[in-house]
C-alpha cells in the first residue's frame, strides 16, 4: 500500500502501481492526511464486499463444522454412569445431553420461583424392561448425589430393542454355567462371541441368498407357467404339459428350501445355547442371547486404544453393513449405493441429453424469437419446485411409460409392476430433467466461450460444421460442460422431494445391482442418503436415537458429493492442462 | 445471385485518369441511404472515382481468380461497391486501404467464410478457374478446401501442434500414419517452422508464441494443398521480428500458390506483393503491379493514401 505521504506527492499514475489496487486518481490527488482513509480512496466499497464474504462462508463453515463435529462424535464410545435417585431408583445410561433450563419450581401459594436447574438426558436403553430408551433426570431428582461409574458396566448392542446397559452376571452356554463373576463373563463373551456372531453370518447368508434364490426360481417357474395360461389358455395342452413341469420344478425347490429350514434350525439351536445373564441398574436380571449381540463393551474401562477401536468398528458398520432398528442402528450401504447409482445413471442421462440441446440451440437454430423463448423456458424450468419434477416423473414415467413396457415385456407378472412403479431408472430420469437446465446454461456458456475465430479456422479449412462442432468447439468446451455437470451432480444427489414420489424408500431389501441377471436392476426401489436422512429425522419412532444418526448420514452424504466432485474436478483439469496456453 | 456476363475488359480498359472525380457516385452506385452519408464524408477528404483503375498488366496475367461487379450488404449497409477484379495465378496480390474499406470483407467472400454471417446479401460474381463459387450448387465445403486461410489472429486449435497442421487431412478422414506425417513435415517446412517445433509435435499448439501460432496457421492452411491462400492481414497482431518471418514465407510460397494479402501495413504491401490494389470506401480504387502502385499511382486518392495523407 502507498504510504500517505507518497500518495500525496506523487502523481497518481506513479502511485497506482504500488497498492493492490491503484486508487482513483482524484483521491490520490487530494491526497488525505494520516491514514489514507479507505473512504477517501472510494475503497469503503471493499468493506461491504468482504463483509458479504465473510457473513457467506461463517454460515456455511458453521453448518459445515455444526455437521462435521455432531456427525464426527456420533459413534465415539462414551462413558456409562450411574446415578442414584433421591426415591431409591438406580438410573444406567449415557451422558447424550446436558441442559440448564429454568425450572418451575412451584411452592404453594402460587409462589412461582424460576431458578436454573440442571438436567441430564441419560441414553438409558433396556427398552423391553423400562419401555423407554432415554430418559431425563434432573438435578432435583438425585438430590445432589455424584454419578458413578461403576467398573463393570457393559454396553450392549443389540440387533433388536436398542442398546441394554448392566452388569454381567453369568455366561451359559446350554444349562452350564461357565463364568460367574464378570471379569470371567467378559472373558467367555470375547471367546465365544465372534464364533457365534459368525454362525449368525452364516445363517444370515441362509436365509438371504439360498433361500433368496429359491424364491425366485420359484417365481420364475410360476410366471412361465402364467405365460402359459396367457398365450394358450388355462386347460390347453400346452398349459397341461407346463404345469406339470412346474409342479416337479416346485416339488424340487420344496425339497430345497426344507433343507435349508433345517440348517437353519441347527444354527439357531446351536447359537442359542450361548447366553448371558445380565443384571440392571435397579436390579433386574434378564437374558441376552449371544446372537442378538452385534457389540458388547465395559464402556468405563476403555484404554484409548479401544476406544478407537470401537470408533473405528462402528464406522465401518455404519458405510458397510445394512441398517437395522428402523434405520437408527447399523449402517448405511444400500443407500450409500443407490445415492452413487442413481448419481451416475443421472448423469449418464443428463449430460448427452443437455450437451445435444445446448448444441443445437447454440450452433444450429437461427437465434430469434423461437430460440428465445426456447432458452426462457429452459431457465424457468431450473425454478420449478423438485416436487412437481416428482408428480411429472411419477405419472408420466412411471404411470405411463412404466406401464406400457410392463404391458408389453411383464405381462405375466401383473398385476404386481415391474416398471410400473417407483425405480431406480425412474428416479434417474426425473432427476435428469430436473437438472437438465443446469446443464444446458452450462453447456451453452461453455459454446459461447469458444472463440469465433476457431471455428472460422476450422470452418476455413473446409471443414463442415459437425466437425467443427466434433473436433474444435466440444473439446475447447469440454472443461465448461463438466463444470455444468458437476452443478448437476451435486444438484441432484442432494435432492429428496421427488425421489419420494420416484422410488427411494424406507428400506430396500435388495441392491439395485447384484449377482443376479441382468446384474443391473433398474427398475427396484432404492434407499437413498438424502431420504435416508429425511427418514430418520422425521419419520424415526426413536427420534432421540435417530438425531446423531442424521448428522452422521448428513455427513456421509456430503463426503460423497464432494468425492463425486472432486473427481469430475479431477477429469476437467487434466482435460484444462492438455491444452493450457502456456507461459504466453 | 444474378451472374452478370460483363466483360472484365469493356469498362475499366479505359484509362481512368478520363472518369470525372466529381460525379456524382449516388448515381453509378444507386446504393441505400447509410452508404450515401459515409460517401459524403469521403467527398469532404478525397475526392473518388467511380470507376476502378486497373492497370493493364493485371490484365494481361492469366488470372485464377476473377471477381466482378461484386457487390455486397451487411443488412441495409453495403460493404462492396461493385468490386470488379481479377486475381493473377501463382502472384501475391496485396488488397491496402484503410480501416473499413472492405478489404477484409472481399477477401472473405472469396472463400465464402461470409456465409457463416445471416444478414449478409451480395450481387455479382466470383470465379474460380472460370466456374462461379456463388452458384447455388457450389458444395462450399470443397470450395474452403481449395484455399486456405490465415485470419488476423492467429487460432491454433486445442490440440497438438502436429494435428493442427493435419487438420485438413483429418477432416477428410485420413489415417495413414505416414501419409499425416510426411504431409505435416512438409507443410511446417513450408511455413519454415519445422525446424523449431520438431522436437515437440505432441505439444498443445496453443504453446507456441504469437508468431509461431501465425506460422503454424499458415502451415494448416498450406497442408491441404490449397490452389488459392487467403492471408487475412496474417502480421497485424505480431510484432516486428514475427512479421519479418512471415514475409519471408510469402516470398518463399510466391510461386508455388496464388497469395491474396490483405494488409493496412503499406510498406508491408510493397515488400512481398507483386501486384496491389488499393481499396476505399467498400471500392476498388486502383489495382496495378506494386512497383507502379507506390512509385507511379495513376489516380490522386491512391497517392494521397500512400503518402499518408489519410487513411
Amino acid at each position: 500500500m502507498t504510504t500517505p505521504v507518497l500518495a500525496n506527492r506523487s502523481d497518481p499514475t506513479s502511485s497506482a502501481p504500488v497498492g493492490d489496487s491503484p486508487p482513483s486518481p482524484r483521491s490520490a490527488l487530494r491526497g488525505t492526511q494520516s491514514g489514507a482513509s479507505l473512504m477517501t480512496r472510494s475503497e469503503s466499497v471493499v468493506w461491504l464486499l468482504g463483509g458479504a464474504l465473510v457473513i457467506c462462508l461463517a454460515m456455511i463453515v458453521g453448518l459445515l463444522s455444526l455437521i462435521v463435529w455432531q456427525g464426527l462424535v456420533t459413534f465415539w464410545p462414551r462413558p456409562v454412569v450411574l446415578i442414584r435417585l433421591a426415591d431409591g431408583q438406580a438410573v444406567m445410561g449415557e451422558v447424550v445431553r446436558e441442559e440448564t433450563a429454568e425450572a418451575r419450581t412451584e411452592t404453594p401459594p402460587h409462589d412461582v420461583q424460576a431458578q436454573p436447574a440442571r438436567r441430564l438426558l441419560l441414553r438409558v436403553g433396556n427398552y423391553e424392561l423400562t419401555q423407554e430408551h432415554y430418559r431425563w433426570v434432573s438435578d432435583a431428582q438425585t438430590d445432589g448425589q455424584p454419578a458413578e461409574r461403576p467398573a463393570w458396566a457393559v454396553v450392549f448392542e443389540r440387533m433388536a430393542w436398542g442398546r441394554f446397559y448392566g452388569f454381567p452376571k453369568a455366561f451359559l452356554i446350554g444349562d452350564d454355567t461357565i463364568a460367574q463373576t464378570p471379569a470371567a463373563v467378559w472373558a467367555a463373551f470375547q471367546k465365544y462371541h465372534s464364533q457365534v456372531r459368525r454362525q449368525w453370518r452364516q445363517r444370515r447368508r441362509l436365509e438371504h441368498d439360498e433361500a433368496g434364490e429359491v424364491n425366485r426360481l420359484m417365481e420364475q417357474a410360476r410366471l412361465r407357467l402364467k405365460k402359459f395360461e396367457l398365450e394358450h389358455g388355462k386347460d390347453s395342452p400346452q398349459w397341461k404339459a407346463a404345469h406339470a413341469e412346474f409342479e416337479t420344478i416346485q416339488e424340487a425347490l420344496e425339497r430345497r428350501f426344507a433343507r435349508i429350514r433345517h440348517d437353519i434350525e441347527t444354527i439357531d439351536r446351536w447359537n442359542s445355547r450361548y447366553q448371558l445373564r445380565v443384571e440392571t441398574a435397579d436390579g433386574r436380571e434378564t437374558t441376552l442371547l449371544l446372537k442378538d449381540i452385534v457389540r458388547a463393551y465395559p464402556a468405563n474401562r476403555l484404554s484409548w486404544l479401544d476406544r478407537w477401536k470401537i470408533y473405528g468398528a462402528r464406522w465401518w458398520e455404519f458405510v458397510s453393513a445394512e441398517p437395522r432398528e428402523a434405520n437408527t442402528e447399523g449402517g448405511v450401504f444400500p443407500a450409500i449405493w443407490g445415492t452413487v447409482v442413481m448419481t451416475l445413471l443421472m448423469t449418464t442421462a443428463v449430460v448427452p441429453f443437455g450437451v445435444l440441446a445446448a448444441l443445437y440451440l447454440r450452433e444450429y437454430a437461427k437465434p430469434g424469437l423461437a430460440v428465445s423463448a426456447v432458452r426462457i423456458a429452459v431457465n424457468n424450468l431450473a425454478g420449478v419446485p423438485s416436487i412437481v419434477f416428482g408428480v411429472f416423473g411419477l405419472g408420466f414415467f412411471c404411470y405411463i411409460i412404466g406401464a406400457s413396457i410392463d404391458e408389453l415385456l411383464f405381462a405375466e407378472k401383473l398385476p404386481s409392476p415391474t416398471f410400473g412403479t417407483g425405480g431406480l431408472l425412474w428416479a434417474s430420469l426425473t432427476l435428469a430433467l430436473l437438472t437438465l437446465p443446469v446443464v444446458i446454461v452450462a453447456t451453452e456458456e461453455a459454446l459461447a466461450a469458444v472463440p469465433r475465430s476457431m471455428r472460422e479456422g476450422s470452418l476455413g479449412c473446409g471443414a463442415t460444421q459437425w466437425q467443427t462442432i466434433r473436433r474444435i468447439v466440444l473439446p475447447k468446451a469440454m472443461p465448461g460442460i463438466l463444470t455444468g455437470m458437476i452443478l448437476a451432480m451435486a444438484r441432484g444427489a442432494g435432492e429428496v422431494a421427488p425421489l419420494m414420489l420416484v422410488g427411494a424408500v424406507k428400506l430396500a431389501p435388495e441392491l439395485p445391482v447384484d449377482r443376479v441377471f441382468p446384474y443391473v436392476h433398474l427398475q427396484r426401489s432404492f434407499m437413498h442418503l438424502a431420504f435416508h436422512i429425511y427418514d430418520l429425522g422425521f419419520q424415526s419412532p426413536n427420534s432421540e436415537a435417530a438425531k446423531p444418526m442424521v448428522f452422521t448420514t448428513t455427513l456421509l452424504l456430503i463426503a460423497i458429493i464432494a468425492a463425486l466432485n472432486l473427481s469430475a474436478i479431477a477429469i476437467r483439469n487434466r482435460l484444462q492442462r492438455k491444452y493450457e496456453p502456456g507461459h504466453f | 445471385m444474378s451472374l452478370q456476363t460483363t466483360s472484365v475488359d469493356s469498362p475499366s480498359l479505359s484509362p481512368a485518369k478520363d472518369s470525372p472525380a466529381d460525379q456524382p457516385h449516388g448515381a453509378v452506385l444507386g446504393g441505400p441511404g447509410p452508404q450515401c452519408e459515409a460517401r459524403q464524408e469521403a467527398d469532404d477528404a478525397v475526392p473518388l472515382s467511380a470507376r476502378a483503375e486497373i492497370h493493364e498488366k493485371v490484365r494481361n496475367e492469366p488470372c485464377i481468380l476473377e471477381i466482378e461487379s461484386f457487390s455486397l450488404w451487411y443488412g441495409p449497409k453495403q460493404a462492396l461497391f461493385n468490386v470488379t477484379m481479377p486475381i493473377p495465378e501463382g502472384k501475391v496480390t496485396a488488397l491496402i486501404g484503410p480501416s473499413g474499406c472492405g478489404k477484409s470483407t472481399l477477401i472473405r467472400c472469396i472463400n465464402r467464410m461470409n456465409d457463416l454471417i445471416d444478414s449478409v446479401r451480395t450481387e455479382g460474381d466470383i470465379r474460380l478457374r472460370g466456374n462461379s463459387i456463388l452458384a447455388p450448387d457450389v458444395d462450399v465445403i470443397q470450395l474452403r478446401k481449395r484455399m486456405g486461410m490465415v485470419f488476423q489472429k492467429p487460432n491454433p486449435f486445442p490440440m497438438s501442434i502436429f494435428e493442427n497442421v493435419v487438420y485438413p487431412l483429418r477432416i477428410d478422414g485420413e489415417r495413414n500414419r505416414r501419409v499425416l506425417s510426411e504431409v505435416c513435415e512438409r507443410s511446417l517446412r513450408d511455413a519454415a517452422l519445422w525446424e523449431e517445433v520438431k522436437d515437440r509435435l505432441k505439444e498443445s499448439g496453443l504453446r507456441l508464441s504469437g508468431g509461431q501460432q501465425q506460422r503454424l496457421c499458415i502451415a494448416r492452411a498450406i497442408a491441404g494443398q490449397p490452389e488459392v491462400l487467403l492471408l487475412d492481414e496474417p502480421c497485424s497482431a505480431l510484432d516486428p521480428i514475427a512479421t519479418a518471418k512471415i514475409e519471408d514465407l510469402i516470398h518463399q510460397l510466391r510461386g508455388e500458390y496464388t497469395i491474396v494479402i490483405v494488409t493496412h501495413n503499406m510498406q508491408q504491401a510493397s515488400r512481398v506483393s507483386d501486384y496491389t490494389a488499393f481499396m476505399y470506401l467498400g471500392r476498388l480504387v486502383e489495382y496495378g503491379p506494386t512497383e507502379e502502385i507506390f512509385t507511379r499511382p495513376r489516380l490522386s486518392e491512391t497517392e494521397a493514401y500512400i503518402t499518408g495523407r489519410f487513411g
